[in-house]
């Protein structure tokens, strides 16, 4: 629901990550890891980040999503699992007391930019 | 972290960060202000319509002036919510989210603002009225010391299991409007056992904002947590 204020700060903290003695770069590609607890949507992210990056150093870059999945460690008996539906309790004992060891990511791992020298005149 | 390494073509440049990491810095510097002074942070969520501004009107009725309260309220537009409330005589800071773009959560950074506009030194207890969503506003962290969830028996009883990260992450859940129960075939038992499926320890007080009823419970838990905070201070 959140995904334009996602957008912008993808934005935000990709274009202070490309190393500034690189000079104005273009990114071609961001990747993200976002688990599927995070409560974004990975298409309507797409549409806001493509129109929020016009005419920054990200305008035109592909999000590369790894959509990690729910992995839960019940508190009660220690079972660990991958979860697919939306509410759950623990496979073995039943339990709700749950500690989610992943699932709520929502992170961006690299962004990728061409190497100096190459396509200077390239598509792009 | 910042490592460069070549991948083909391009440059792959590694940055391993949360994309919420600015919010989560603001919420720890909120929560470090409040506890300064010794003020207990209530973030009060729920769907649209569950009776959080009655529940809260009613609850200020209780406390104050003996707790000196105030408010910031979350809509994405009108000052409604923040009109009902100022009834109570509590400062009452109004957020509008549109001028944040119809923001459907509050943010750490929209509640350091909104602090701004209150004596902290002067109150023990801010209660925050989020924004009516279930899913949004649990992503989130305002720098609060409690989370609740607010849900009516007008609702369906399966809410807890549909927005499961909404009250696996709160630490009280209201049953409002419990009045009306008579007149539904609301299954209250069914309701409570889907809190239960997914927050076993999280306490539930059953209440009618409308009625009064069950209001001693609430009061007695936040009046406790009130108190632990400002023992904390001192």
């Amino acid at each position: 629901m959140h995904e334009m204020g996602i957008a912008l700060q993808i934005i935000e903290i990709a274009t202070a990550s490309i190393p500034p003695e690189l000079g104005p770069q273009k990114v071609e590609k961001v990747n993200l890891k976002i688990g599927k607890l995070a409560a974004v949507v990975p298409d309507s992210l797409r549409f806001c980040f493509e129109i929020a990056s016009r005419e920054t150093p990200l305008a035109g870059a592909e999000l590369a999503i790894e959509e990690t999945p729910v992995v839960a460690r019940c508190k009660a008996c220690n079972e660990r699992w991958t979860i697919d539906e939306p509410a759950f309790s623990c496979r073995g004992c039943g339990s709700g007391s749950l500690e989610i060891l992943s699932g709520r990511e929502l992170d961006i791992v690299s962004i990728e930019i061409l190497q100096e020298g190459e396509d200077a005149d390239g598509p792009r | 972290m910042q490592t460069v390494h070549d991948k083909g073509a391009r440059r792959e440049i590694k940055v391993v960060q949360r994309v919420l990491k600015v919010n989560e810095r603001m919420a720890e510097e909120n929560r470090r202000r409040f506890a300064e002074k010794g003020v207990f942070v209530v973030n009060v969520m729920s769907s649209p319509g569950s009776g959080k501004t009655a529940t809260l009107q009613k609850t200020l009725a209780r406390l104050m002036p003996e707790v000196r309260a105030a408010v910031i309220v979350g809509d994405v537009s009108t000052t409604h919510d923040a009109d009902r409330l100022a009834v109570t005589g509590a400062p009452v800071v109004q957020v509008n989210t549109d001028a944040f773009g119809g923001d459907c959560h509050l943010a750490a950074h929209v509640i350091e603002k909104a602090a701004d506009d209150l004596d902290l030194e002067a109150i023990e207890l801010l209660i925050v009225e989020n924004v009516g969503n279930l899913v949004c506003p649990a992503e989130f962290d305002i720098g609060e010391d409690a989370r609740v969830v607010v849900l009516s028996v007008t609702e369906g009883e399966d809410k807890p299991v549909k927005y499961p990260t909404m009250f696996r992450t709160c630490d009280a859940a209201i049953l409002n409007k419990i009045d009306l129960l008579p007149h539904l075939d609301y299954d209250k038992e069914q309701a409570v056992a889907y809190i239960r499926q997914v927050n076993p320890a999280m306490p539930v007080f059953e209440i009618s904002a409308r009625t009064g009823a069950g209001m001693d419970a609430w009061i007695g838990w936040l009046r406790e947590k009130i108190k632990s905070k400002l023992k904390a201070k001192s």
